[in-house]
């Protein structure tokens, strides 16, 4: 990268064209972005300093946040971390003062700075926009290129074909986890006729450990509002629902802005864009809390106001969905995509990626990782690259142990294969799955064990209930897993998890069932030895599973400040004031509340 | 002689019902429409904190929607609640990012400091203690929600500390 000259002294910068961008989402707001906002608000007034307050949502960096850029006349500068002590001081150097503050910059054109190779591998196709626009501004996304996809379809006079011949180009892939040609999905709905056609924006991102979709939603709300209007026209759809997870209040708020944006506008309603006959508007439906209305049939009937239970296909919905009318669900990434591809074409977008696998895909890199954030990675990157290059390594240079991919449906992948590609099908050659994006990376302290548990847990609590394999077998799954990690683990067990697996995956109507044994079969099919260790030695490798510990004094570190004993449940440990205490294996019950309560790391795990 | 028993006083204090009348705008805006179950049920529970029981036969019998549908919806999804609720609502996060990050330890400490297990209420009426699903700030792991305020980069100490501070602030 070539860095120009930090700026020329002397060079008078005009404040009136400086900006101030504060970044507010979700994860910002979190960790006080609301308060660096207020705090440069208060500045600006109090001292009547004529640069421009802007808002943008999420950058990325979230491990950096809150995040404030500066772009004046010579270029950008990104600061990490302002508080509102810093914001203060960074208003006052680089405003006031004209200098930069280059120990809290994370990124300009000016200087390196180690937080470079998180951008450097990045392309960002969906994320385009996100961390650049104000998300409430349609004047904003429309001065970076907004609704110029639709513009060409009606300027250049594109048929419903010529989209969807685009797309198919494209080789653009289900970004919700399916991985499906979306070309291909429009063709099929497109050629069921009928006088009301739907076409949903599946936003109810239930991953735990996946944010993307939340973070598209708070950051461009307007791409995914202009991928579905193009949807709209490609199937001839007549009526858009967004349904977005009720815990994502901001993205709601954002999104019901742009809708009402664009309907101001003409951009929905009758006859878009001067395309005759083209009627399509578009509403916000509200989840109520339940993983497996991401499935969209369960997702149809929600809509509908029923259970969220998932029904047999075929009918698939693109026949037969929402009302019995055809219906065509998508992912928000998917949605976020497509007004870049009709702009760039397909062949811009094929220049990225593997054969099968084109274009990039973005995680939320999340877990043991030194910096954990967003990211927009072209398909064919390794994971290894992902963690270490943009992800940085292990927080504290831990051992790196395994990575989470696709959560409760997908699986774990082991250090030794995380020379992995990431495309869909060397993803699913390892029993993990790409799912949405979720990238949640553990150390040598989790416990391969307890991460199966975990998952079985998530996906027992969320099973709808119809069938008997996911409803029961996953129940009977997770009491062989707590068994296990209680220590009380029998030989066999591990056949009958594996067995009970095959099971439920084969007699489950929906992807809920048939994914939810994946996190236990690749711990068992990767870490066999240590659910071995469980069972059979009665250890827990990681040091996570309590009842498998045992826990010690250490005589050296111990002052004898009684804490432990005071807090002792059992009151199972001994000692006087001032001397080394002991704690009685008889009578100790493996809570760890003196491993917790000790201020002097004196207790010792083994 | 007749043994004078002794009439105990139910434990829990029968909550004061709002004037259900707030639910007719609401049922005046859905009314007939298809698909109106889910937002009815959202309306009355954003109006009320909870569904009470009376709410549930007002809506059936002002839409004409079945008493067991609504039911069966409302326990299917996690978002409902048939119980009234703290003052103070505290969601844990027990994403997978913060399930590796110990949220169990942020959990235990908190039922441990309030006296009371997992998904219920203070004495008190002061918080409710609940644990979600994720709250999209993994980054920030482990992380909880009192209202609209999210707390990151927590342990079981910091997070007690917070609540306790919210008691002080509540009872002055």
């Amino acid at each position: 990268m070539n860095h120009r000259k930090f700026r020329l002294k002397n060079q008078i910068i005009s404040m009136e064209n400086t900006q101030v961008i504060v970044g507010l989402g979700s994860c910002g707001i979190a960790a006080g972005a609301n308060k660096t906002y207020q705090k440069i608000l208060e500045l600006q007034k109090a001292e009547n300093l004529s640069f421009q307050l802007k808002k943008t949502s999420c950058v990325g960096m979230c491990y950096r946040e809150p995040l404030v850029e500066i772009i004046d006349e010579t270029g950008a500068y990104l600061y990490g971390e302002i508080d509102e002590d810093r914001a203060i001081e960074i208003i006052n150097k680089h405003i006031v003062q004209q200098t930069p503050v280059k120990e809290y910059i994370v990124q300009s054109d000016f200087m390196e700075t180690v937080d470079d190779t998180f951008t450097r591998e990045q392309v960002k196709i969906a994320l385009r926009n996100c961390g650049h626009i104000d998300p409430e501004s349609l004047e904003e996304y429309e001065v970076h290129g907004g609704y110029n996809a639709i513009r060409k379809i009606a300027s250049e006079k594109l048929t419903q074909m010529d989209v969807i011949q685009t797309l198919i180009d494209s080789g653009l892939r289900g970004r919700g986890g399916g991985g499906f040609s979306t070309g291909l999905k429009w063709k099929f709905a497109n050629s069921y006729k009928s006088d009301e056609k739907y076409i949903i924006c599946n936003a109810d991102e239930g991953d735990p450990g996946a944010f993307m979709d939340r973070s598209l939603l708070e950051g461009d709300p307007h791409s995914v509002i202009e991928g579905m209007i193009t949807g709209a026209y490609a199937i001839g759809a007549t009526d858009g629902i967004i349904y977005c997870r009720a815990e994502y209040p901001l993205a709601i708020k954002r999104l019901n802005i742009a809708i009402i944006q664009a309907r101001e506008k003409g951009y929905l309603g009758k006859n878009i864009f001067g395309i005759q006959g083209f009627n399509f508007d578009m509403y916000i439906k509200e989840g109520a809390g339940a993983f497996v209305c991401g499935e969209e049939t369960a997702l149809i009937a929600s809509v509908e106001g029923q259970r969220g239970m998932p029904r047999k296909r075929p009918p698939f919905p693109a026949e037969s969905g929402l009302w019995q009318k055809p219906t065509n669900i998508n992912n928000v990434e998917t949605f976020a995509n497509i007004p870049w591809i009709i702009n760039n074409g397909a062949a811009a977008y094929t220049a990225f990626g593997t054969e099968k696998s084109k274009g990039t895909k973005v995680f939320a890199l999340a877990g043991k990782l030194k910096r954990s954030g967003l990211v927009e990675v072209p398909m064919g990157i390794t994971i290894r690259d992902i963690i270490f290059k943009l992800g940085g390594g292990i927080q504290k240079d831990k051992k790196f142990k395994a990575v989470q991919l696709g959560g409760p449906s997908g699986g774990c992948i082991p250090e030794y294969l995380a020379d992995t590609i990431v495309d869909y099908d060397s993803v699913n050659a390892t029993g993990a799955i790409m799912g949405s994006g979720g990238m949640v990376v553990m150390d040598e302290t989790t416990c391969m064990v307890d991460v199966a548990k975990f998952f079985l847990d998530f996906t027992r609590k969320e099973s709808c209930g119809k069938c008997t394999f996911c409803r029961i077998g996953t129940k009977r799954m997770l009491e062989v897993l707590i068994r296990i990690s209680n220590g009380d683990g029998k030989e066999g067990d591990l056949e009958k998890l594996l067995n009970l697996a095959e099971q439920i995956k084969n007699n489950s109507l929906c992807g809920l069932g048939q994914t939810a044994p994946n996190p236990v079969l690749t711990t068992i099919k990767y870490f066999r030895d240590e659910y071995e260790a469980h069972i059979r030695d009665h250890k827990c490798p990681a040091k996570v599973c309590k009842p498998l510990l045992t826990y010690t004094v250490d005589d050296e570190k111990c002052t004898g400040c009684t804490v432990c004993a005071k807090n002792c449940p059992p009151k199972a440990i001994d000692g006087e004031r001032k001397k080394t205490h002991y704690i009685r294996q008889d009578d100790c019950i493996r809570c760890g509340a003196c491993f917790s309560k000790c201020k002097f790391d004196a207790i010792v795990l083994s | 002689m007749r043994i004078a028993r002794i009439r105990r006083e139910p434990e829990t204090t029968q909550v004061d019902l709002p004037d259900l009348e707030v639910l007719d705008p609401l049922i005046k805006k859905y009314k007939g429409k298809k698909g109106n179950m889910i937002p009815l049920l959202q309306g009355a529970q954003s109006l009320l904190g909870f569904i009470p029981r009376e709410a549930f036969e007002k809506l059936a019998t002002d839409t004409g929607l079945s008493l067991s549908d609504m039911y069966g919806v409302a326990t299917f999804y996690a978002q409902f609640r048939l119980n009234p609720v703290g003052k103070h609502i505290i969601k844990v996060c027990h994403g997978t990012a913060c399930h590796v990050q110990n949220a169990n330890e942020v959990s235990e400490a908190l039922c441990d400091a309030l006296g009371i297990p997992d998904g219920a209420t203070t004495p008190d009426g002061l918080f409710t203690l609940e644990s979600v699903a994720c709250l999209g700030c993994c980054s920030l792991a482990p992380v909880m929600a009192i209202g609209n305020d999210t707390f990151g980069k927590l342990n079981g100490a910091a997070a007690v500390k917070i609540v306790k501070n919210i008691r002080i602030k509540e009872n002055q």
